[in-house]
């Protein structure tokens, strides 16, 4: 073998059991020099433990790991990055008061005498790395004022402060936009040019395909195999990770319509979006398309009494109403299923049953009592509906997967019965097989008659589930496709402004 | 059963960990010396403890949602002189509900500034212990407040008679936490007090009223600090201005060693009691065995730090982490 040819990073028979799982069962891949080396695996087939004690945050029970073939002990965060390994969080960690310098050596600040930072060598040298990654921000510019893209970055010019063997990537677009996702993948095989070999974990197929030369699966903290990406394709991927395949195409099949369930005419909301109206019929699935920022979030939020809109109408049922809080929202019989399911969705350490029946256990009394057997049967009732796995109602909602998660969420507003849902977001960070039965659910909550609004920024979700699809630009709602009028180009043009007329 | 490692005692020890230590406290004392379990000296304890209980179970609720209150010392000296100087103005059937309406009202106000106007619990609180014993010094002239008739008066019942053989301060300490604990267990009222300080955000997208819960957590905490008040001055018919003085901090640290996370959404009332029962009990196994009163504040801050690291430990499964 020759020095090039050596993998960068090698895990051999890695295991790390937790009290009760076995989080990684054997764990074996490589990743070479220059390579991008996709890690694909539905959530809690054991990636983000595998990282962990790639980034020595656990230590393996089993195995060993080698850097350039030389075995090597991550003690912890600092000494993985030293030996060469750095992990680029999901959720990034940057101290958002500091300048992007002092976030890229936190830790490791240039010193003259007497402990004093060396501002001019931390400048010049944080200024050189940002501008390899064509950065257009200066090394001394706040953290906190910087877009996630940006932040991102500053994350990953941290990594090329040491000379990183492997960097590993954690779901790294989850909240950026194309034109940024661009960017970062430029970043990327940047990168690689240099020979640094890349671990890119994410769920979304077709960034591993345009990115990654081998795809390593996992599943129940196995590895399933190796995969050379030009060989192979998502259907193969797709079940090796789940064991079965897939159906991700359109097939919607228009249900009977209803009367309008929700009306909306001119309704603004300051800067945030203008004069927008819409309406959905009961049995039909409204998709709002854009970017991140286009206001698709706040319209929900208004219908859900959360923002206050400063011009325009609301209707329910043809009658003209105000939403001054959720509680208004929730007697008018509209739910609304958020964005960030830990954040706003879910009290984690509550158990099943309370997060799904808390927006109405004020009804669910015997006397003044809350009635365990009232709120079982519902918990029992919407886990069979939705085919939540968990060990019982008991269990703290915080210990299931994210895809299960997001269905206790989805079981908490269905079982208010609804009027109008809004689902926003309904798959972020939810693995492709929980991703398609929760598409196929929303489908079938339409045809039982549900009036539902759905918000994605993903294309291939809002094609395959929506009757029509709302294209929205800065606040602005630019066009609503039917069906039969829609295509991938024509949103594509209508959410990025072209042909809007006027300029926001 | 399961095999007895370090992750299963962590376990039982995240759960159980108050009772355990609850016991093993009372074990050692015990064999220290034999009087520590002679009923008297349990009953003398609890007696002693029922005020600061009594503060304790409202605290209970503002910290499960979240919050904090620093005032309940300040305030139950507010409430102690308020109703001994309006009892011989107005009389003690008068005095009792106008003392519990003042309270009410200071504990309204931190309500709405925590609750309505969000502001932090910890600073508004703060700023309240000062300007409460600032009030109550106003109230007062500054001079210790007596009952002029003390054989004359029934006002002594409260804090110095016995029902059926136990002393009233134990009555109302159980009585309040029976009731308190099941409004806090078994309401709707009590789910949403832990679903706000579990997770405030994710709360109001479930459509309940965060301020409104806040609001009723500190005039919860306040009618607490009320009757707190009345035991104190029915106990010794007079007092001075600082009779609660630095009471907030043994009432946090009876609350934080019954297991409630300061961060809000855990803690119950029941172990809340144990935590206040463990205080006593060790403020009075030291002074049996021998220790100066003065060690107390010191042993007692130890037990703390003792019981919050076990608490986190426990929570990762180890005694010490880089993260969290």
């Amino acid at each position: 073998m020759t020095t090039e040819s050596k993998p960068a990073l090698r895990l051999s028979g890695i295991v790390k059991t937790f009290p009760g799982v076995r989080a990684l069962d054997g764990v074996s891949f490589d990743v070479r020099p220059g390579e991008v080396h996709a890690l694909l695996g539905e959530n809690g087939a054991g990636k983000s433990t595998l990282m962990k004690v790639l980034a020595g945050i656990h230590q393996p029970n089993e195995g060993a790991i080698f850097i350039e073939e030389e075995k090597v002990v991550m003690r912890n965060p600092l000494d993985a990055k030293a030996k060469g390994v750095v992990l680029i969080h999901q959720e990034l960690s940057l101290a958002e008061e500091l300048s992007a310098a002092e976030n890229i050596y936190l830790g490791e600040l240039p010193r003259k005498s007497f402990g004093r930072v060396d501002w001019a060598t931390l400048y010049d040298r944080a200024g050189g790395i940002l501008k390899r990654l064509n950065c257009s921000f200066g090394p001394k510019t706040i953290v906190g004022d910087l877009s996630i893209a940006n932040k991102q970055m500053v994350e990953i010019a941290r990594a090329l402060t040491v000379d990183a063997k492997a960097v590993i990537f954690d779901e790294p677009t989850a909240s950026l936009t194309d034109a940024e996702k661009v960017v970062l993948f430029d970043v990327i095989r940047d990168l690689t040019a240099r020979g640094v070999g890349i671990v890119y974990i994410s769920h979304r197929m077709d960034e591993i395909f345009t990115l990654s030369d081998r795809i390593s699966v996992l599943r129940d903290g196995a590895h399933r195999g190796t995969l050379i990406t030009k060989e192979t394709d998502e259907d193969e991927v797709t079940k090796l990770m789940i064991g079965r395949s897939l159906d991700l195409t359109r097939n919607i099949v228009a249900g009977e319509l209803g009367p309008v369930a929700i009306e909306v005419q001119g309704l603004s909301c300051g800067k945030l979006y203008r004069d927008v109206g819409f309406e959905v019929r009961a049995g039909e699935v409204l998709g709002f398309y854009g970017l991140v920022g286009a206001g698709r979030t706040e319209i929900a939020e208004t219908l859900f009494g959360l923002r206050a809109p400063s011009a325009g109408e609301i209707r329910v049922d043809g009658q003209a109403v105000t939403i001054r809080s959720p509680g208004d929202a929730i007697r008018l019989g509209i739910s609304l299923v958020p964005e960030s399911r830990k954040e706003q969705g879910l009290i984690l350490g509550m158990s099943c049953k309370d997060n799904m029946t808390l927006p109405q256990v004020g009804d669910l009394t015997a006397g003044p009592f809350v009635s365990d057997g009232a709120e079982i049967a519902i918990f029992d009732q919407y886990r069979d509906k939705l085919a939540i796995k968990t060990p019982g109602w008991r269990q703290a909602v915080g210990n299931l997967s994210g895809g299960n998660q997001q269905k206790i969420v989805i079981g908490k507003w269905l079982s208010m019965q609804p009027k109008v849902l809004i689902v926003d977001e309904p798959t972020r960070g939810i693995d492709v097989g929980s991703k398609s039965e929760i598409h196929a659910l929303i489908r079938d909550l339409a045809k039982q008659g549900y009036a539902v609004i759905v918000i994605s920024s993903e294309m291939p979700e809002v094609l395959s589930v929506s009757d029509r699809i709302a294209a929205m630009y800065h606040g602005q709602l630019m066009r609503i496709f039917t069906a039969a009028e829609v295509s991938e180009d024509s949103l594509v043009q209508a959410i990025s402004g072209i042909g809007a007329g006027k300029v926001a | 059963m399961a095999a007895l490692t370090w992750s299963n005692i962590t376990q039982v020890l995240a759960k159980q960990g108050i009772l355990i230590a609850f016991a093993l406290f009372m074990f050692g004392f015990a064999l220290a010396n034999a009087r520590f379990l002679d009923i008297d000296n349990v009953l003398g304890v609890v007696r002693s403890s029922a005020i600061l209980g009594v503060m304790a179970l409202g605290v209970t609720f503002v910290v499960i949602s979240g919050n904090l209150d620093l005032s309940v010392g300040s305030m139950m000296s507010f409430s102690t002189i308020v109703v001994l100087d309006l009892h011989d103005k107005i009389g003690p059937a008068l005095a009792i509900p106008a003392m519990f309406a003042l309270t009410l009202c200071l504990g309204a106000l931190i309500g709405f500034l925590v609750g309505y106007l969000r502001l932090n619990s910890l600073i508004v609180t703060l700023g309240m212990l000062s300007a409460i014993h600032g009030l109550t010094l106003t109230w007062s002239g500054g001079k210790n407040m007596d009952i002029a008739d003390k054989q004359g008066t029934w006002f002594g019942i409260f804090g110095q008679d016995e029902m059926l053989g136990v002393p009233v301060p134990i009555l109302v300490f159980v009585l309040l936490a029976v009731v308190l604990s099941v409004l806090l267990a078994r309401t709707p009222f009590g789910r949403k007090v832990y679903a706000v300080g579990g997770n405030g955000t994710a709360a109001t997208f479930s459509g309940i009223p965060r301020a409104r819960i806040v609001f009723c957590t500190y005039l919860i905490s306040a009618f607490c600090v009320a009757c707190a008040g009345l035991l104190q001055a029915s106990r010794s018919l007079g007092s001075q201005n600082t009779v609660g003085q630095g009471l907030e901090l043994e009432v946090l640290a009876a609350v934080i060693l019954g297991g409630a996370s300061l961060l809000g959404g855990s803690g119950t009332v029941f172990k809340t009691v144990i935590g206040v029962l463990i205080l006593g009990f060790i403020q009075n196994g030291l002074l049996l065995v021998g220790l100066e009163f003065y060690v107390q504040y010191v042993v007692t801050w130890v037990i703390i730090i003792l019981a919050v690291w076990l608490d986190v430990a426990a929570k990762r499964g180890r005694l010490w982490s880089p993260i969290a």
